[in-house]
Parts: C-alpha cells; sequence; structure tokens
C-alpha cells in the first residue's frame, strides 16, 4: 500500500482539521455545557396530565436565576398556557407528548428539541433579546403539522 | 524500488491545490454555522 | 457483451427504476407548487402522502433497482456470465422487491401509510405498508446473495487471486448492506409488524427510532458506495488512464464497512432516551467514516489530472482543459462530484453535535440530501444510464440523444443548484423541514423566511420545475435507447462498458479478507450500541399505542 506524497499531505490536514472541529464541539459541550437536547427521564405517555412537573403546564420559577418551563406536545399543538420568561435568566424546557412524535423548535435559539412519547426531552437555554419567538414542530406528525405552532414572550 | 521511481514521475500539483480547495469549502462552510451556532 | 439473460435481469430492474423515478419526480414537482400556495390538491390527495410517495420511490425503490442493474451488469462483465441458479435467484430478488414495492405504494395511494420512508412511530400505517418494505429488503437480499454466490463461485475458481475490482467494491456495499438491514428488519418485524397488526398493543417507541437510524445512515452509504464504483472503475477507462491505485481504491470501501454503520445516533442528536456520552461516541464515529471519501476526493483529482498530463496539459491546471468534456457519460459524473463538495461539507456539519441544533428537521436538511443523493448519487447513475441501457439493448446512442443528454445534465444541475441553495439558506434561517404551505399564521419570524432573494417560495419552485423538465427528458432518452433508437450493427457503433483497468500488483491480499473487516465492523456496531439499546429496552417507560394522525 503506497500513498502518494501529497496525498498523505491531504490527510493528514483532512484528519486534522476533523480532529479541531471534533475537539472545538466536544469541549464546549461537556465543559461549557452546551450539549444539545435530551435526557433521560421516562413518564407514562398516557398519564402525563397526571405527572408533575406536566400536570402543571406552564411557566415555574425554580429559584433566583432559573425558571422552568413545562410543555406538552400533541397533535397539533402545544399545551403551554402563558409563555412569558425574562431575559438573561437559565430558562429550562421540559417537553413531552401525548402521541406520536413531534419537536419544540424556537425560532432562531439553539431550542430544538425532539419530543418523543414516552420520555420527557430537556434543555436548557437563556434568551439575551426581549420579544415573541416563534415556536414550531418541525417533525413530521401527520396532517396539521405545518399548523402546530406557539409563541413565547421573553421580556 | 521502482515504485517510488514512478511517484516522482506523476506531477500531481494541481490535484493537490484542488483537494485543498475542497478543504477549504469543508473548513468555510464548518466555521460559518459554527458561528450561527454561537451566536443563538 | 454480456450474456442475453443477465441482460435481461438487468433491463428489468432498470425498468422498474424509471418507473419509479417518473412517478416520484412527479409528487416532487407537485410538492414545491403546493408549498407555494399555488397549487390546491384534490381532496382524496393529501401534501404528506405526496411526500411519503416521493421519499420511498425516489429515495429506496429508484436507487435500490438501479444499484442492482448496475451490480449485475458489471458482476457478469468482470466475473463472466451467471450459472442458472444465480440467474433464478437474481430473478427471484427482483420479483420479491418488486411485489414489496408495490405493496407499499398502494397502501401509500390508499392513504394509509402517510408516515414518510422514516415511518416513525407510534404514526401506524396499515401493516401492509410495513410488510411492502419488509420484502423490498428482503427481495434485496435474494438479489445480493446471487450476486454473492456469482462471487464465490469465481474465488473457487481462482484461488489466491484479488477479485477484479468492480467485483470486490460490489461485494463490500453488499456486505454493508446485509449488516445494515439488519436494524431495520428487527425493528419491523418484532416491533412494527406486530403492533400494526394488532398482536401487541404499544410499541417502545425510541427503541424503533434508534434500529430505523442504525440502518437509516449506512442506507445513504448503499447509495453513494455504487456512485464510488462508477467514479473509480468506469471514470478512469473514460479517461484513458488506470485507477489511481488500486490498493487504496479497495481501502477506501473497507474503511466505509467499518464505519458507516456505528454513526446512527448522529441523526438523533436532538432526541432523549440517548446519553450525550452515546451520542458523542457515534459522532467521533462519523467523523472517521469522513476519511475514505477525503481518499476518494484525491485519487479522483489525481486520475483527472494524469490523464490531462497525458493528453499534452501543461501548468498548474492545463489538465483541466484535456478532460473529456464533450463526453456526456464523463460531463455527467464530474459534475455530480462537484455537487459532493457542498454535500459532503454540509454532512460534516449536521454529525457536529451540537451543531445539529441549528440545522436538525430544518429545510436545510432537504437540501443536504438533494445535493448528496438527490444529485452526486443520482446524476452519476444518469450519466451511467446513458450507456448503460444501450449497452444492454445492443441499440446506438445516437448524436441526437447525446446532445440531448446534456440538456437534460445541465437542467438538472441548474434546478438542483437553485432548489438546493434556497433550501440550505431557508433552513438556516430556520425553516422547517416537511410541511405544506404554511405561513405560521403569519408570523413575522416565519414571513422574513421567504422574503430573501434566494430564500423565498418561487426559487424553490422554479428550481423543481427545472428539475421535473430534466427528469422527463431523462425518461425519453430512457426509452429511446431501451426500445426506439436504432441498433448498432457496425461495431464501431456498439456501446460500450467502459470498465478501467486497475493494476493490482501492489495490492495486499489481506484486503479481501471479508472476515477481518466483518469481524472489526461487529465489534464497532457492539461498542458503540449494546449498552444504550440495552438500556432502551431494560429502562424502556410504557410502550405507546398507534394513531393515525393524518
Amino acid at each position: 500500500m503506497h500513498f502518494h506524497k501529497y496525498e498523505k499531505i491531504w490527510l493528514s490536514f483532512g484528519i486534522v482539521s476533523l480532529i479541531v472541529f471534533l475537539s472545538v464541539v466536544g469541549v464546549s459541550a461537556f465543559s461549557q455545557n452546551h450539549t444539545p437536547s435530551g435526557g433521560m427521564d421516562t413518564i407514562d405517555p398516557e398519564k402525563v396530565n397526571e405527572t408533575a412537573p406536566f400536570d402543571n403546564p406552564g411557566v415555574t420559577q425554580l429559584d433566583e436565576d432559573t425558571y422552568q418551563v413545562a410543555i406538552v406536545a400533541l397533535a397539533f399543538g402545544y399545551n403551554a398556557p402563558d409563555l412569558r420568561v425574562p431575559a438573561g435568566k437559565e430558562i429550562i424546557f421540559k417537553v413531552t407528548s401525548t402521541d406520536v412524535v413531534h419537536s419544540f423548535t424556537i425560532d432562531n435559539t439553539k431550542v430544538n428539541m425532539m419530543v418523543v412519547p414516552g420520555r420527557v426531552t430537556t434543555k436548557s437555554y437563556t434568551f439575551e433579546k426581549p420579544g415573541k419567538y416563534l415556536i414550531l414542530c418541525n417533525e413530521y406528525c401527520g396532517t396539521g403539522h405545518h399548523m402546530m405552532s406557539a409563541e413565547i414572550e421573553v421580556y | 524500488m521502482d515504485k517510488k521511481q514512478s511517484d516522482h514521475d506523476v506531477n500531481l500539483k494541481g490535484t493537490l491545490v484542488s483537494v485543498f480547495f475542497v478543504g477549504i469549502v469543508i473548513v468555510a462552510m464548518w466555521v460559518a454555522v459554527y458561528l450561527m451556532y454561537v451566536a443563538r | 457483451m454480456i450474456a442475453q439473460p443477465e441482460r435481461k435481469i438487468a433491463l428489468w430492474h432498470l425498468g422498474v427504476a424509471y418507473t419509479a423515478f417518473l412517478i416520484g419526480t412527479l409528487m416532487g414537482v407537485l410538492q414545491v407548487f403546493i408549498r407555494n400556495d399555488a397549487l390546491q390538491l384534490p381532496a382524496w390527495l393529501d401534501y404528506y402522502q405526496i411526500l411519503t410517495a416521493h421519499g420511498v420511490l425516489l429515495a429506496l425503490i429508484y436507487t435500490t433497482f438501479f444499484i442492482f442493474a448496475f451490480f449485475i451488469t458489471g458482476m457478469s462483465k468482470s466475473l463472466g456470465s451467471f450459472g442458472p441458479k444465480v440467474r433464478l435467484y437474481s430473478w427471484v430478488g427482483l420479483w420479491v422487491t418488486l411485489l414489496g414495492t408495490v405493496m407499499a405504494t398502494v397502501m401509500i395511494i390508499a392513504g394509509e401509510a402517510s408516515v414518510l420512508y422514516t415511518f416513525y412511530a407510534p404514526m401506524k400505517a396499515n401493516g401492509f405498508y410495513y410488510v411492502g418494505l419488509a420484502l423490498v429488503i428482503v427481495g434485496t437480499w435474494i438479489s445480493s446473495f446471487a450476486l454473492v454466490g456469482h462471487y464465490m463461485v469465481w474465488r473457487r475458481n481462482n484461488k489466491g487471486q484479488l477479485s477484479p475490482l468492480f467485483a470486490f467494491m460490489t461485494v463490500t456495499t453488499i456486505i454493508l448492506w446485509i449488516i445494515a438491514c439488519l436494524g431495520v428488519v428487527a425493528t419491523v418485524l418484532f416491533q412494527y409488524i406486530p403492533w400494526a397488526f394488532g398482536w401487541t398493543d404499544t410499541i417502545n417507541v425510541e427503541l424503533s427510532r434508534s434500529l430505523f437510524w442504525y440502518f437509516g445512515h449506512p442506507l445513504v452509504y448503499f447509495w453513494l458506495l455504487p456512485a464510488y464504483i462508477a467514479w473509480y472503475t468506469i471514470v478512469p477507462k473514460l479517461l484513458g488512464v488506470k485507477v489511481f491505485s488500486d490498493s487504496l481504491a479497495r481501502l477506501a470501501f473497507v474503511l466505509f464497512i467499518l464505519f458507516s454503520i456505528p454513526v446512527g445516533f448522529h441523526h438523533q442528536l436532538t432526541e432523549p432516551g440517548i446519553s450525550n456520552f452515546w451520542k458523542f461516541l457515534q459522532v467521533v464515529l462519523t467523523f472517521m467514516v469522513i476519511v475514505p471519501s477525503l481518499m476518494t476526493a484525491f485519487s479522483m483529482f489525481a486520475t483527472f489530472e494524469i490523464s490531462g498530463r497525458k493528453k499534452g496539459g501543461t501548468g498548474l491546471f492545463g489538465w483541466f482543459k484535456k478532460l473529456p468534456w464533450r463526453d456526456i457519460r464523463f460531463t455527467s459524473i464530474f459534475i455530480a462530484m462537484a455537487f459532493f463538495i457542498p454535500g459532503g461539507a454540509g454532512g460534516i456539519i449536521n454529525a457536529s453535535f451540537q451543531l445539529n441544533e441549528v440545522v436538525h428537521n430544518t429545510l436545510w436538511i432537504v437540501g443536504h440530501f438533494h445535493i448528496t443523493v438527490g444529485t452526486p448519487v443520482a446524476m452519476t447513475f444518469m450519466g451511467l444510464t446513458f450507456w448503460l441501457i444501450p449497452y444492454l439493448t445492443g441499440r446506438r446512442f445516437t448524436k441526437r440523444m447525446q446532445r440531448l443528454g446534456f440538456v437534460q445534465i445541465i437542467t438538472w444541475s441548474i434546478g438542483m443548484l437553485l432548489m438546493s441553495t434556497a433550501q440550505h439558506v431557508l433552513g438556516l434561517m430556520g425553516a422547517p423541514r416537511r410541511t405544506a404551505y404554511s405561513g405560521y399564521n403569519d408570523h413575522p419570524s416565519a414571513m422574513e423566511w421567504f422574503d430573501g432573494i434566494i430564500s423565498n417560495h418561487v426559487t424553490m419552485a422554479i428550481g423543481g420545475t427545472i428539475l421535473f423538465l430534466s427528469a422527463m427528458i431523462l425518461m425519453y432518452i430512457v426509452i429511446m435507447t431501451m426500445f426506439v433508437s436504432p441498433k448498432a450493427e457496425m461495431p464501431e457503433q456498439r456501446v460500450e462498458f467502459p470498465l478501467a483497468e486497475s493494476d493490482m500488483s501492489h495490492t495486499p491480499k489481506w484486503l479481501e479478507n471479508w472476515w477481518i473487516w466483518i469481524g472489526i465492523a461487529a465489534a464497532l456496531i457492539i461498542i458503540a450500541y449494546a449498552i444504550p439499546l440495552t438500556h432502551m429496552i431494560q429502562h424502556a417507560p410504557p410502550g405507546s399505542k398507534g394513531f393515525i394522525t393524518w
């Protein structure tokens, strides 16, 4: 097996670039808590409305600097009353579904969460700018998929 | 030995420049989306 | 020319492939008009039905049938005529795959399966949709084993020899395909079918998604590798040179067996039920599978440069002008390769762990697979079609058809450039994928997306329309070369199978020791999947009932 000199240069460049990419995302993810949404919590998809925190969906202040937002996704909308959260504070989103797979995606933010029945998806995010943000479902969920949206107000 | 010889005969300078063009596209696109990610 | 029975089998595959292509591209053009609010479907037809048909018929059926047509022809060409058993099982494979295709398509048309080609549970389609898809897989396995059988006969008769490059690469692709299908077969057989027919009440959703994506990513390599086979073994012949490096070509292919499978979690980076450790591990493995593509890029440019210099090209880029640009068989594949540069780069972004949050399930992804499978793969297949059909029918590829071929390839390129660029930009702005027309109640953010020079519905619709015209030109060429064009009577009119010579004298024998590669692949799969999948089963939440939400 023989590599041309230039191929060695090219592959070295390529592999080093890939290592740099991985290091950048890896360090940022695991040392600065920039991991994508996820979580290992489970829930009975038929008892969502009786299970905390989804028995009381909406915004709850946890402490001075932290808010929790519980949302139930269902075809074709979100059970999430009165979504108003402050800018500059950590917002922990917890989302689950009572029927099929959805997403909970807030436009122009890093919040892009898959919502799987039987699972609770968690994502922490801090809004910087006040305004009204569009929430939408970007995982196909049925006839009304393109109508599934909501709004969150950041003050 | 003759393998090395033939290797020297092959001029692949254009190839080297071309693949680095590919490399630059990859790095530029990746950095652009990374910056978008950071800004969000 | 290869033996008559193989020609017939291959032509039947091509016939099915292009029937699927015709319907699939029609579904595509309907979509861009619905999204543009320029078209209202009749009540009995739904956007998501059309979207399902588009995905299944183009991504699964067109590709699969074309790939087997190419493999059957190439294996007969490089290893010799098929024996009676290989022929028989190639036919059986064709019919089983076709039966499955028809079954799944009927369910989609009947409105019983508007679940898209990813069929995520707990949306529950008619059980026969899943049976149809299972039959498609089983059919391809039968065809695969027929080809492997043919290869094994050759190995027995040629002890101690490396097989021809085309055969080696075909077997690599088939091994990858068989291992990949295990995931989807497991979920369809043990989860979807019992649940869809009511034998079980609920389904473990996260497990079904993970098993699907265990299959879903190597699936894209099942599409890509046949295109790479053409790049490695056909293109040099069109350029009048040998394969750049036989051993590196084979090495690149075995790396695909190793690294294209344990990577499915990179499609599930933003979902619950998989811990960050396992997601990141598979991200790292995904990055490994980029390396053989980097090797391929080098081999291709080197092939071009060596050929161009041989023809008198000088200086840094003089060779570029000496490439056979007037040969549509080459130009089509060259453009296909060029599309793969941003296509592959986009793929690296998608797999970059948290960067996936920017693009996941946005139109960017749609743009991405249209400049990976939709152009680099599909246009390579088109470039092969131009000579493959006349080669098999013994007809001529006339000057007129060659000119039409150029029109077809150029229109496809322009249409795809417009459509996919619009989709990439829209996706980065946040516009979701897989949606019918929607302005989200005229929300200002949604209005903003479609307000750009490139990022608007019109660009996408124009692109889609040009693509459809291009597809119809291709259909015309297919029908002409299959049934109408004059027979090649003079030897110089005959269309050849352009298979390049490959110097195997420096290729190490261990590259063709399949058990090494299958063994390492199995080990990597176990490392990447055993613990997270076991966790999904042992710590499963109560399962989900089925929902019909369309």
